[in-house]
């Protein structure tokens, strides 16, 4: 079983009097361990894929499950508890809550668990080691280049030890020396952490430090380069 | 080159419920202000009304009020026969003594509520001397009889006051004959009646106060000399309009701190209010405001708009303000006035002025709220701003 | 509480507004306290009173004085235990600006009637003893300057003519509604120099028992109804609160004027959570991504909004009793014992969860009903 099945999943929006269909049954896996990156032009669907599979909207029909749990049916009350469990999620544009630290924005995903001060300042320290942050948890996001921001987004990402990491453009307003930074670390994740990772990106360059690549145009997937199912 | 106000104007109306909610603090503040002050004017105006410069009021020397002071029957004959006192159409010297107590009388809503109401005797000269005096229904009191002309503030706060109704006091009844109105000054809020009738039930054989018109109008100082030189009498001799005046001063202070100080803490508030308002108007239009800069507009200029839209938007609020200040205009209302310890009614009075100086508060509020954001817009760089 | 960061984070966020919002809450909740114990204290006034004295004045008016021989009738009414008698004086010391109240009174009695004035003993002897002397509230001491042993001349405004005492003793109310700037003087002087007119402003009659008050009250003036000087007769609680209804509509001003404060600040207050609310749009969407609940984005907000209207609220309450007390305000005389009470605390506190409620609840909903996929477009 994989760890992400899509089962043919219809979604369309309502913008103005019109309905604009983003996917028509589409039917699709991530296995566990995988490190995919999705691709297209904008308005093929991708960040909208992403979205259906972090439970952050539901399909208009189909079914998706995400580690044997149907995230498609659940309340938005059960999504947000599954969400804090299993899903980490990092925007394009930084995501931080300026009015926090580094640190305390790493914290946010433990607060909702049940888990005492100690054990989550151990868990937030090895999130910012990995990210090789450590020497700036208690600077505040303004203090902080691009690029470590987006790794304090991704160590939040991760700190809970989720499921699935989902990413939607995180690249996007990084330079090229910060894009490699990122995505080397997203690498080092996927090998050694054996965490898996689901990438939106419109940049081939980010796309091939992915294991496999997955391309979506108007909503139906075109073109599959590595092993997907 | 100066910004157009047009773009202020606009940008309010694109954060309309930001707006209305600052102006309608302003509002609020202003409405208060006006009120408070609409009350203290009312009490000052129905005071000052009640006497005139042309008019001298004798009382005992040493008294501070009509209440507390005690004239022998001769004083009135000595004053009449002064060379400084006027004379009627009818040769006679307008010279009025009168007789001054106070009585409690049960209100109209709440007889628990007692007020203690000015009875004042009178000589038929008192309608002559006492100025603003007019008779608006029913007929003077008749020479004799246990009769008494009430004030027209008191027909509708007191019961029993209707034209040919009878009254109870003193130990006695009176017929209502007639009421009176006095130009919406103190004298509207008391009871006349007969000296000759209220002397026996009262305080016998003594007045309260003597009150003459001045041949002169320009000679009250010899007039005032003359008198209190006199040795056969001890009296204090007052202009009646600066007595009346005096007596409301305590009131009046209070009255006057009350209103400085409610609206002074309040407009602190609003002001709060409008500065929040603008910081964060002006973070959210950072933007443009680099754009203004980059065209050309002189950081000044830039202040000097801000300035104005804040002062906009509490131009608004005054305006509300004013009108919900105004139906209060013309209330009645009554306490007493702890000088003379009678009670008096008065209305409140909005007058154009006080309506003015609302919106001219108004406006101060808003030039001092948007002072400081108007700076931090000014002085934004547009590398900043443009991030 | 682990929460308690993120809510202090996001007050930080604009301190200025936070402040300014907490110092209008603040400033509008002293105003409250401060216009709701105006009226609490003048209810107070009117409460006053012992329930076994009664107060006779003429019935004419209070203006009026009565015939001084009446003493010794008043003490032969069944029920009677003592009988004191008092009259306004209405001097005025140095250029009268300063208002306070002096009387004339039978002193031995009337102390004995009013455990309520608490003088050291050596002092009241002194006083009684000595009939040109004065007692003081301790008020005055501080208000002119007077020390015990001291001359005073006041000016008579009724009685006219210099009057001079000297204070021998100075006086701590144990209840503040009699005021503690009050100068009292012997009857027995005050009658001598007015050519033994023998006359009383008014009576307090001590009775055995409460509830023979109104009977009481009837025979007196049913003794006196056809003289001269009649009587009215009554509880010194209803004389009492005479005085207060002459004030008039006060209560109803300061009422309607303490509503529209409230009203006004409640704008700004809600006005500034709007705007931090519409600011953090983004930050919400992330918090839900997080897998923060609708619920709990909910109760954040409302956090905010309560801890904004609970400081002022603390802040401004807590002066208005902290000021009015040290500096023993009362209003120039007029509103004596003026105290925040406990009642006027907690119905500004009432206020400011009121005021919570009120501005914090449109922006806690539209967080916790922020459509994540919608708010997340902003992000991006």
């Amino acid at each position: 079983m994989a760890l992400v099945e899509i089962r043919k999943v219809n979604k369309s929006f309502q913008r103005d009097a019109q309905s604009i269909e983003v996917f028509q049954n589409l039917t699709l896996d991530f296995e566990a361990e995988s490190f995919t990156a999705l691709m297209g032009p904008s308005g093929s669907g991708k960040s909208t894929l992403l979205n259906l599979v972090a439970g952050l909207d539901r399909p208009t029909s189909g079914s998706i499950t995400v580690g044997g749990a149907n995230v498609s049916v659940m309340s938005s009350t059960q999504l947000a508890a599954w969400r804090a469990r299993h899903i980490g999620f990092v925007f394009q544009s930084f995501n931080l809550l300026p009015v926090l630290t580094a640190y305390q924005n790493v914290e946010l995903p433990l607060l909702l668990t049940g888990l005492s001060r100690k054990d989550r300042d151990e868990r937030i320290r090895i999130a910012l080691g990995v990210v090789g942050l450590d020497d700036r948890m208690h600077h505040y996001p303004r203090q902080l280049s691009g690029g470590q921001e987006q790794r304090t987004a991704i160590a939040r990402a991760i700190v809970g030890d989720p499921t699935l990491i989902l990413l939607d453009e995180p690249t996007g307003q990084l330079d090229a020396k910060s894009s490699q930074e990122v995505l080397a670390l997203l690498r080092r994740l996927n090998d050694e952490f054996k965490k898996t990772i689901i990438i939106v990106t419109h940049d081939a360059h980010a796309a091939e430090r992915a294991k496999s690549i997955l391309h979506l145009e108007k909503g139906d997937l075109v073109e599959k380069a590595g092993s997907a199912a | 080159m100066k910004i157009p106000i047009l773009y202020n104007v606009r940008s309010v109306m694109q954060r309309p419920f930001s707006t209305a909610l600052t102006a309608l603090g302003v509002g609020l503040v202003v409405a208060v202000f006006i009120g408070m002050l609409a009350l203290a004017n009312g009490f000052r105006v129905a005071l000052a009304r009640t006497g005139s410069d042309a008019n001298v009021l004798v009382l005992r020397k040493g008294s501070d009020s009509e209440l507390s002071s005690g004239l022998p029957r001769d004083v009135a004959s000595m004053i009449a026969a002064s060379p400084h006192v006027a004379t009627g159409a009818d040769g006679r010297p307008l010279v009025s003594p009168e007789v001054y107590v106070l009585v409690p009388l049960a209100k109209i809503f709440d007889t628990t509520q007692v007020a203690n109401v000015v009875a004042r005797g009178v000589s038929e000269q008192a309608w002559n001397v006492r100025q603003n005096i007019q008779v608006v229904a029913g007929q003077r009191p008749a020479s004799g009889r246990s009769e008494v002309c009430v004030g027209q503030r008191l027909t509708s706060r007191f019961p029993h006051t209707g034209v040919g109704e009878t009254m109870h006091f003193a130990g006695r009844d009176w017929t209502v004959v007639c009421h009176f109105t006095a130009a919406g000054s103190a004298f509207e809020s008391e009871i006349w009646g007969e000296n000759e009738q209220f002397m026996p039930v009262f305080r016998g054989e003594v007045f309260q106060s003597i009150t003459f018109r001045l041949k002169d109008a320009g000679a009250f100082d010899e007039a005032r000399r003359a008198l209190m030189d006199d040795r056969r009498m001890t009296v204090d001799v007052h202009r009646e309009s600066e007595f009346y005046a005096q007596q409301s001063q305590l009131l009046g202070l209070i009255l006057g701190y009350l209103a400085f100080g409610i609206t002074s803490i309040m407009a602190v508030g609003a002001v709060f209010g409008a500065i929040n308002t603008m910081y964060a108007a002006i973070a959210a239009r950072s933007a443009e405001i680099a754009v203004l800069l980059t065209i050309g507009f002189k950081p000044f200029s830039i202040l000097t708009s801000f300035l104005v839209e804040s002062a906009i938007i509490a131009t608004v609020g005054g305006l509300v303000g004013c009108l919900l200040a105004l139906p209060i205009n013309g209330i009645v209302t009554s306490t007493t006035n702890w000088a003379s310890f009678s009670e008096i009614a008065f209305s409140f009075r909005v007058t154009p002025g006080l309506l003015l100086w609302g919106v001219v508060f108004a406006v101060v509020m808003g030039v001092v709220g948007g002072f400081f954001p108007a700076l931090r817009a000014a002085r934004l760089q547009v590398i900043q701003a443009l991030r | 509480m682990k929460y308690l960061p993120l809510v202090l984070a996001n007050l930080g966020r604009h301190k200025l507004r936070t402040v300014l919002t907490i110092a209008s809450v603040a400033l509008a909740l002293f105003l409250f306290a401060s216009l709701r114990t105006v009226v609490t204290t003048l209810a107070a006034t009117a409460q006053f009173g012992g329930a076994r004295r009664l107060v006779a004045t003429n019935s004419t008016g209070i203006v009026f004085p009565l015939p001084i021989a009446y003493a010794n009738r008043l003490k032969a009414v069944p029920g009677v235990q003592g009988v004191s008698w008092a009259n306004w004086f209405g001097g005025r010391y140095g250029d009268g600006k300063r208002f306070f109240a002096n009387f004339a009174v039978d002193p031995e009695s009337y102390l004995a009637m009013y455990p309520e004035i608490v003088i050291p003993p050596d002092q009241k002897e002194a006083f009684l003893h000595d009939r040109g002397s004065a007692l003081i509230g301790e008020r005055l001491l501080t208000q002119f300057g007077w020390k015990l042993g001291q001359d005073v001349t006041l000016q008579g405004t009724i009685f006219p003519g210099d009057w001079t005492f000297t204070i021998r003793a100075v006086y701590h109310p144990t209840d503040p509604v009699i005021g503690d700037d009050v100068l009292i003087f012997h009857h027995e002087m005050f009658d001598e120099r007015i050519g033994r007119a023998g006359i009383a402003g008014w009576f307090i009659v001590q009775i055995d028992n409460p509830d023979n008050a109104p009977a009481i009250a009837k025979s007196i003036d049913d003794l006196f109804r056809n003289s001269s000087a009649p009587t009215k007769t009554g509880t010194e609680r209803e004389f009492q609160s005479s005085f207060a209804t002459m004030w008039g509509n006060v209560s109803l001003l300061m009422g309607t004027i303490g509503l529209a404060v409230v009203f006004a600040i409640l704008l700004v207050t809600a006005n500034a959570m709007m705007m931090s609310a519409r600011e953090r749009t983004g930050e919400i969407a992330v918090l839900k991504t997080i897998g923060f609940s609708d619920r709990m984005l909910f109760a954040l907000v409302m956090v905010e909004a309560g801890a904004l209207a609970l400081s002022g609220a603390a802040i401004g309450l807590g002066g208005a009793k902290a000021l009015y007390q040290a500096t023993k305000f009362n209003g120039l005389g007029f509103l004596p014992g003026f105290n925040v009470t406990s009642a006027t605390l907690l119905l500004g506190a009432a206020v400011a969860v009121a005021l919570m409620l009120a501005s914090g609840l449109v922006p806690a909903m539209r967080a916790a009903r922020l459509p994540v996929v919608e708010a997340l477009r902003h992000v991006e």
